[in-house]
């Protein structure tokens, strides 16, 4: 029996009304402020007003050149070298500074490298923005394939009739539901560099041959070691998604498979791989998704140092938004990561489209 | 072609026995239809046969080598399932080919046999199609393509047409009957649709809980079959049961002499069965074998006719008897029979079966 309740129209909209209203307030409505205040120059607390300021923010960020520079010459025209042979040249300064390239004006440098007698310098209106697009990409571009194939992997594991094979699901799923702040801080002290768990066991592994390392302090290692943690932590969810895909292929193609004599490998390439297509593209997504989105493990385990080895973009948006009270850099910032995950959502999905 | 031989099968799943010790013998190109009704272990017997299922305990032999532990493909087997399993993200052609494929077959055969499987088939035509863009029976032509493509010694069928419609099942039916005979392939085919069973079969063998209750040519279990379960499971409409008491039963001449409250006394075979004088029994009677007399008292069964269904070239009629029973009488011919009529029943003594009363 269908009650009065239930039919009504406007006691259905009465029940969608608070969460709906929630999700507009702090998703819907935040999204398109991002938009607004992204071209404007509002700071979180200001005696001045708010003004237009049009693309200005973008260019801030993203404002990127390569100049030349030669070698600095001795009278005799040879090049001046220092102690160590290695060519002198005038300092970057000298040209971001100087009042004949309006252009260059505020730009730092972010990288050289080599080119004949010639440094090729490559400026940026924001070094440290920079810095943190790369090192969201590298996140990415490891995390992702790695994540999605090793939670492959369990899920085919898992996906077995064996006794007990729930208590292995659980396992592998338990840091999932964890806090990702805890998980963190418990990483950090895995991670330490006087007296960690990893050093330990490594130095257990090797007999003592290995000294320890402070694998979040050192600027080389503490971006891998937040990848493998992150990829620790979510790939219990991951082997969930794909174990939901292997489940609704059916059995009687793997027997189909079976008695055509196909062995373990020629059943997962001609019947499992198949079967997931749909999942995998679903997995590729999130994950990537997920990945874009990299903060709290920064938040807690570097403040994206060592010598910003580890900043993101949102920790970036974070720390500009609400540490430096640079609300409108921070919603920049957001706006360039969601134009650059729907690209890269858009492409894979072009990219992964079911062939006709 | 190929000799399959059970012995004394047996399967467990854990604590509950399904095939219960089975003995089947499949002769060379025979074809054999395992029926039966639901969950008696038609499928799981067949599955065995394919190694898909282990063997509990008894023997599986395959032209004269013990197969029980030896893995499906080696076993020279090619099975078609009841939903197709072809392979939704391959072409036919790659479907058909899939065995040759993992085999490594080189491509210049692959193809000739796959041309070959899609003649026989009448489905040249379908090979660069998607398996989405099939109907039902192309569906299953597939995986019967997939099937002739290895050139198997036995082929295993799992009830392959009861996913179509009533028309289609017939004309696959008929290919298949075709196919057994161009291929000369032993074939094992489970099904519960009699017709199937009877057109097909060289030799029927009736399931009932996992046991063997009859095995024989179709002919011989639809005439003489074994037991009451048997009796009842073939022919349709199905055979009529009627309780009777025993007068006197003669064990030389292998004769007893029945009736009831509605059965005028006859003489009937007791083909051996063990009827005892003054006990119950249980006569069975074939709808078909069952004619109106030309009065109502001339006939040897007397009732009212509670119900006619009139289906052109046959009648069914539906006769209560004197006694309470009821029996299905199946005519041949067309004739309006009025409800609440008296009527009487004859037919010839030589076609009814007589068991023991269980
Ligand atoms: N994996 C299994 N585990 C436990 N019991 C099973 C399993 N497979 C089959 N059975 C049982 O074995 C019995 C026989 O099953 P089977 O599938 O062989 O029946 P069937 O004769 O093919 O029936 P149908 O005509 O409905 O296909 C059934 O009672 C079924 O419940
Ligand atoms: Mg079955």
């Amino acid at each position: 029996m269908a009650s009065r309740l239930t039919t009504s129209n406007r006691a259905g909209w009465g029940f969608a009304l608070p969460g709906f209203g929630l999700i507009a307030l702090f998703i819907i409505l935040p999204f398109f402020f991002a938009f607004a205040l992204s071209l404007t120059n509002q700071r979180l607390v200001s005696p001045n007003p708010t003004e237009y300021v049009g693309l200005q923010n973008y260019g801030d960020l993203l404002g990127l050149a390569v100049i030349e520079l030669e070698p600095e010459r001795l009278d005799d025209g040879s090049i001046d070298r220092d102690a160590d042979g290695n060519a002198r040249y005038p300092r970057v300064r000298s040209i971001t500074r100087s009042d004949d390239f309006p252009q260059y004006s505020g730009m730092r440098e972010w990288f050289r490298w080599q080119s004949g007698d010639n440094a090729r310098v490559v400026i940026a209106s924001d070094v440290v923005f920079m810095k943190a697009l790369v090192n969201t990409l590298t996140f990415v571009a490891v995390v992702a394939p790695v994540q999605a194939a090793l939670a492959l992997v369990l899920a085919l594991l898992i996906n077995q009739k064996l006794r007990g094979i729930n208590v292995f699901r659980t396992i592998y799923f338990m840091p999932v539901v964890v806090s990702i702040v805890v998980v963190s801080l418990l990483w950090r002290f895995i991670y330490d560099g006087n007296d960690g768990l990893l050093n330990n066991l490594l130095a257990g592994l090797t007999f003592g041959a290995f000294e320890g390392r402070d694998w979040l302090g050192d600027p080389s290692t503490a971006l891998g070691a937040i990848m493998a943690m992150s990829i620790w932590q979510a790939v219990g969810f991951h082997m969930v998604i794909w174990l939901a895909g292997l489940q609704t292929i059916s059995p009687t193609l793997y027997e189909a498979a079976e008695i055509e004599g196909a062995g373990r490998w020629q059943t997962f390439r001609y019947v499992t791989w198949p079967g997931l297509r749909n999942t995998a593209v679903l997995i590729l997504i999130v994950i990537t998704m997920q990945a874009f989105a990299l903060f709290a493990q920064i938040d807690v385990m570097t403040n994206g140092g060592p010598l910003d080895s580890t900043q993101t973009l949102v920790f970036q948006a974070v720390e500009r938004g609400y540490g430096r009270q640079d609300i409108s850099g921070g919603a920049t910032i957001s706006v360039i990561l969601f134009v650059l995950v729907l690209t890269i959502s858009l492409i894979q999905r072009w990219l992964t489209r079911e062939k006709a | 072609m190929a000799h399959v031989s059970l012995k004394n099968v047996r399967k467990s799943f854990g604590a509950t026995d399904v095939i219960k010790g089975v003995d089947i013998e499949v002769e060379d190109g025979e074809f054999v239809v395992f029926v039966g009704p639901s969950g008696c272990g038609k499928s799981t017997l067949l599955r065995m046969i394919a190694g898909l299922e282990d063997i509990t305990s008894g023997t599986l032999e395959i032209d004269g080598k013990v197969v029980n532990e030896v893995p499906p493909k080696e076993r020279g087997i090619a099975m078609v399932f009841q939903s197709y399993a072809i392979f939704p993200h391959m072409s036919v052609r790659e479907n058909v080919a899939f065995g040759l494929t993992i085999d490594g077959t080189p491509r210049a055969e692959k193809q000739r046999k796959v041309q070959e499987a899609a003649r026989i088939l009448q489905m040249e035509h379908l090979l660069d199609r998607r398996p989405s863009q099939l109907s039902g029976g192309q569906r299953q032509r597939v995986a019967i393509g997939r099937a002739i493509v290895r050139d198997p010694k036995v082929f295993l069928f799992d009830e392959p047409l009861s996913n179509l419609d009533a028309a289609l099942r017939m004309d696959m039916r008929m290919e298949i009957g075709k196919l057994h005979q161009s291929l000369d392939a032993s074939m094992i085919y489970v099904t519960h649709d009699q017709v199937e069973a009877m057109t097909l079969a060289d030799k029927i063998v009736v399931l009932k809980d996992g046991q063997v209750m009859q095995v024989g040519s179709p002919m011989e279990l639809y005439h003489n079959p074994a037991n009451l379960f048997v009796a009842g499971f073939l022919g349709a409409p199905s055979m009529n049961f009627i309780e009777v008491q025993t007068r006197d039963a003669d064990a030389d001449a292998g004769t007893a002499q029945v009736a009831n409250a509605a059965l005028e006394p006859i003489r009937v075979a007791t083909a051996g069965r063990p009827i005892r004088a003054g006990g119950n029994a249980v006569l069975g009677l074939r709808p078909q074998y069952l004619r109106p007399s030309a009065t109502p008292e001339a006939g040897m069964l007397h009732g009212t006719v509670e119900l006619t269904e009139r289906l052109g070239a046959e009648t069914v009629v539906e006769v209560a008897l004197r006694d309470g029973s009821r029996v299905i009488a199946a005519l041949g011919e067309d004739r309006v029979l009025d409800r609440g009529t008296e009527i009487g029943l004859e037919f010839d003594p030589a076609r009814a079966h007589l068991f023991p009363a269980e």
